[in-house]
């Protein structure tokens, strides 16, 4: 099938377009340079033309989102909608049901996200749900930070055996790149514990969240995966915890990127840029974040915006829900998965009166605002941790409209003013900027831009239109436009087909799963192997046999291919 | 011979996944490693040879061809105005995802088994969350097991020796030696007679004794009683004491709590108690399930709903409140006009005046076994054995996911092709 999308006002920052009226080509799926006669025509005359959105971390699938369901009726109940001839029904807000994953995303003009975290052996169930989300492509990040063959390998200061268990770890669990949450701090969770910082030593594995998060910095690049390590800090969730992120991020110099991507990915700043020694003396220090991301290359960030509403905390930092919900006196799920990792989930409910989520609320835009180069930092609300991914357009028109934020400012609690930065911040990103925060600079972090993020020949055809023309309309005043413009796409193109007109589905289509294959030195495998099999003879509760995820849970599969150089070939 | 090693098996909620089984001829010679009821469970017994109805209860059975009996199905279905669709715990998740699209096109209210077992902990999970882990968490860590009103040695034979009383671990060597056990029960049961410590407690009074613990446990040891439920409270001031000086202890919970007086309050209270725990040491609370993938039926409807189960569909929207929409609910008020039972057994386990309801509306059995459903259903379809002559997933109690195999080929069809036909001839009976 051919498609043309004529006359568009076209943002599609690799190629340097911003703005240009230009027609996109697409057949059989794929971006190209002309279509025949016979091509079906949108008429995007003046209408902004982006690259489908690329979202690289959010919560979408698996246990601890399931979880998030069942505990949360209440949530199930809000955003509920019958089926139809075309759609399944939909429920939830901050926890939706698979269906309305992939149509609220497809809605949006979103075509492909990344679920950021499972343990490799609750992968099955990621995949599971990940099978029964319609429409967009995904993939899923694999948590290694806290698992016992990774704190082996590091400990031994083996690294080929380290490179060669997070290949078969992609493998085992379908994954696509390291997940490595609160280091170290996964295990000590087991007993009720947690590592305080860098450089406190998990027990009884002798390594130090330091060590891990070099060595698997390490491995990663010798495999030259796609994306980088992804990491959510150490004391998280704590005041002062600016001070852990930035000697984190200074790890990164210790190691070169093997691609043309940064070598550390520090997501959610939302929760880990947290100044002062306690609630009282609370405040931003998002600004020392962005000071830094823009004197240091090789790094890139995502906001992990606050929503102010009901929300979902959801994360394998094990040991911080458990302090939410002391402080919350809210319901608690723990789910520790033996030898691997932790993970809890809490509800919340953000309030513009309180001062900490005032503070929250200004720290991602902070974030955005400060850093100069819109490619280090992600627009992400760490769905459903800050809020949930439909306030997205309400995030690109905070970050467009300084207006907006002023109104919005004067009903927040005071702090806002003393203990951060945003009142006095004037800048406004354009559609470029958002673009690539949405787009290009994800598909770029996560090592997809050739094909995703892009709308050069030979990419992906996804593609959204909004109902906006950009040399109209002055974003700094019409910001309710743009946010509904953005909340409801006039067409979504997936994979070359029109999957949204108008704000509504048209049509279903399955998307891939994406999964990177990473090859190692056989010898490498089978040292790293014998270590693997004492552990399931020993400590798993399964099998070796049936840890596996197996070819039948990733029908759609896009298999990336990554691995280490064989010496001969260097 | 063939012989299939690490094969899963489909009895308890324990989900055992290192069964040898030797196939011949397409039949299942021997299983080895398996307990005794799971053994049963995969050899297999006396099956229904071929589709079955009656128009009349009373009558007898006459055999059918499949599709007779798939369109007797339909169309008692596709007339009915308050379908309900139960079972489930005996079949695979692939299974559930075809059942959850049938009910959408029925407009029915799905039910699991849960809704009799441990349906009222999945209401405390509302009220306050899950502190929990995977199995082998407790295996590798845990020092103090509690089996509260649950009885492994039964019901959960082989828990005990691979994940929490027997089981070695990492930081447990010693296996047995190395942990303190406690059975609290109503009786002694054979778990409670391996035990360091047995808790009797006086039928109906485990919330009682729940509330004194966590009254302790705050240091108000002052306001408890000189007993509570039947027990004394040096015995309980004891037990909190021992549960304090865990280093890392396990919670499990059995029927003996969820179907017993105060019911999901009971759950309610061990969730807080064992949360209140974590303030001292490390402690998880699990539900000991029973059916192998009653745990799976609340994760696929959790995802494809948004609830997990007692899901009415009669909006179009899945809506849920159990009391009014679980399946005792709607035959004890009569409500239901035609039932389908799948993979779970009602006539056995349902009050007598839902069963009663039962037998006066029509009811579409689809199982590979004759069960006391069976003596009230008008039409039944005997299926392939899901984790037997099936392969496809299922969870675990604690919520880990594994692929069944297939041990041997199946001379029935699978739950699949009949719901997925019945599924069809709704829609065409409904002119969709």
């Amino acid at each position: 099938m051919e498609l043309l999308i004529k006359n568009g006002s076209v943002f599609d920052p690799k190629n340097g377009i911003k703005g240009d009226k230009k027609d996109i080509c697409i057949k059989d799926g794929k971006i190209v340079d002309r279509v025949g006669n016979s091509a079906k025509v949108i008429d995007a005359s003046g209408m902004l033309v982006m690259p489908g959105g690329v979202d690289a971390h959010s919560h979408i699938a698996g246990a601890k989102v399931n979880v998030g369901r069942i505990m949360r009726p209440e949530d199930t109940r809000s955003g509920i909608k019958p089926r139809t001839k075309l759609t399944r029904p939909c429920t939830g807000y901050t926890v939706p049901n698979v269906y309305a994953m992939g149509y609220r995303y497809a809605q949006m003009g979103y075509t492909t996200v990344f679920e950021a975290a499972q343990a490799i052996m609750k992968a099955r169930h990621t995949h599971e749900e990940l099978e029964e989300i319609p429409i967009i492509d995904k993939g899923a990040l694999t948590l290694f930070g806290s698992n016992w063959p990774t704190m082996d390998f590091v400990r031994e200061k083996d690294m080929d055996k380290l490179a060669a268990y997070v290949a078969w770890g992609l493998l085992a669990s379908r994954g696509f790149g390291i997940k490595c949450v609160n280091p170290g701090g996964g295990e000590m969770w087991g007993f009720g514990k947690n590592v305080t910082g860098l450089d406190d030593v998990v027990p009884n594995f002798d390594v130090t969240p330091r060590d891990i998060i070099v060595s698997l910095m390490k491995a990663n690049e010798m495999l030259r995966l796609p994306h980088s390590v992804h990491l959510h800090c150490n004391n998280l969730g704590k005041p002062g915890n600016y001070k852990t992120t930035l000697a984190s991020m200074e790890l990164a110099k210790q190691v070169k990127p093997s691609k043309d991507r940064q070598v550390l990915h520090v997501t959610h700043i939302t929760f880990n840029c947290w100044g002062g020694t306690n609630w009282g003396d609370f405040e931003s220090k998002a600004d020392e974040i962005a000071n830094y991301i823009n004197n240091n290359e090789n790094i890139t960030t995502d906001m992990g915006q606050l929503i102010f509403g009901s929300a979902t905390t959801m994360t394998a930092d094990g040991p911080v829900q458990y302090a939410n919900a002391k402080l919350l006196h809210a319901k608690w799920a723990n789910g520790d998965v033996e030898l691997e990792d932790a993970s809890g989930v809490v509800p919340i409910f953000y309030v513009k009166q309180i001062s900490i989520h005032a503070i929250m609320w200004a720290m991602g835009l902070e974030l955005a605002l400060l850093t100069k180069d819109p490619y280090k930092v992600l627009l992400t609300t760490d769905h459903p941790n800050g809020g949930p991914f439909v306030n997205y357009p309400e995030v690109i028109a905070l970050l467009m409209s300084n207006k907006k934020r002023q109104e919005e400012i004067k009903t927040l609690h005071e702090a806002v003013h003393k203990r951060t930065k945003i009142p006095g911040i004037d800048r406004e990103l354009d559609f470029n900027d958002i673009a690539i925060m949405t787009r290009s600079g994800s598909a770029k972090v996560l090592g997809l831009l050739d094909t995703k993020g892009h709308l050069g020949v030979g990419a992906d055809a996804d593609v959204s239109i909004y109902d906006l023309k950009p040399d109209q309309i002055d974003p700094s005043v019409e910001h309710a436009k743009v946010k509904s413009a953005f909340q409801s796409a006039a067409y979504t193109i997936k994979g070359g087909e029109i999957v949204v007109k108008d704000g509504q589905i048209t049509s279903t289509p399955m998307g891939r799963t994406f999964w990177v294959d990473a090859s190692v030195p056989k010898e490498h495998t089978e040292a790293m192997m014998k270590d693997i099999k004492n552990k399931f003879k020993n400590y798993y509760s399964i099998g070796l046999a049936n840890y596996m995820v197996q070819d039948a849970y990733v029908t759609h599969p896009r298999v990336v291919k990554a691995g280490v150089i064989p010496a001969e070939v260097r | 011979m063939t012989v299939i090693t690490d094969a899963l098996c489909p009895f308890c909620g324990c989900m055992c996944d290192d069964i040898t089984v030797s196939v011949e001829n397409n039949k299942i010679t021997e299983v080895k490693h398996a307990c005794k009821i799971g053994v049963a469970k995969i050899m297999g017994h006396h099956r229904i040879k071929a589709p079955m109805m009656r128009t009349d209860k009373k009558s007898e059975f006459k055999e059918v061809s499949y599709d007779e009996a798939i369109e007797a199905a339909a169309k008692i279905l596709a007339g009915s105005k308050r379908p309900l669709m139960y079972g489930w715990a005996s079949a695979l998740c692939e299974v559930h995802k075809k059942g959850i699209l049938l009910a959408e096109e029925l407009g029915a209210i799905i039910d699991n088994t849960a809704t009799v077992c441990h349906g009222p902990s999945t209401l405390a999970v509302h009220e306050k969350g899950l502190p929990s882990a995977t199995l082998g968490q407790v295996k590798n860590r845990a020092d103090v097991v509690v089996f509260w009103g649950s009885n492994p040695v039964h019901a959960h034979p082989r828990h005990m020796g691979r994940y929490s009383v027997f089981a070695k671990g990492f930081f447990n060597e010693k296996g047995r030696r190395g942990r303190k056990v406690i059975v609290v029960d109503v009786r002694k049961t054979e778990t409670a007679a391996m035990a360091d410590e047995y808790i009797q407690v006086e039928q109906g009074s485990d919330y009682l004794i729940i509330s004194a613990l966590r009254a302790i446990l705050a240091g108000q040891a002052a306001v408890v009683p000189d007993a509570v439920g039947g027990v004394s409270k040096e015995q309980l001031v004891k037990l909190v004491d021992t549960l304090k000086a865990a280093k890392f202890g396990a919670i499990f919970f059995g029927m003996g709590l969820t179907q017993s007086m105060s019911r999901y309050k009971n759950i309610d209270n061990a969730i807080s108690l064992t949360t209140e725990l974590n303030s001292f040491t490390k402690y998880v609370i699990t539900p000991m399930r029973g059916h192998y993938n009653v745990t799976g039926f609340g994760q696929v409807c959790a995802w494809e709903t948004g609830f997990a189960t007692a899901v009415d569909f009669a909006r179009g929207a899945p809506y849920y409140n159990p009391g009014e929409t679980a399946a005792n609910d709607v035959l004890l008020r009569k409500e239901t006009d035609a039932a389908m039972i799948i993979a779970g057994d009602a006539g056995a386990h349902f009050p007598a005046d839902s069963v009663r309801h039962l037998a006066r509306i029509p009811v579409v059995q689809i199982d590979p076994y004759w069960n006391p459903t069976t003596e009230v259903a008008n039409v039944v379809i005997p299926v392939a054995i899901c984790g037997v002559e099936v392969e496809g997933t299922a969870y675990r109690m604690d919520g880990v996911s594994m692929r069944y195999r297939k041990m041997v080929e199946p001379e029935h069809p699978t739950d699949i092709e009949i719901l997925e036909k019945i599924t069809e001839r709704v829609k065409e009976i409904r002119g969709d």
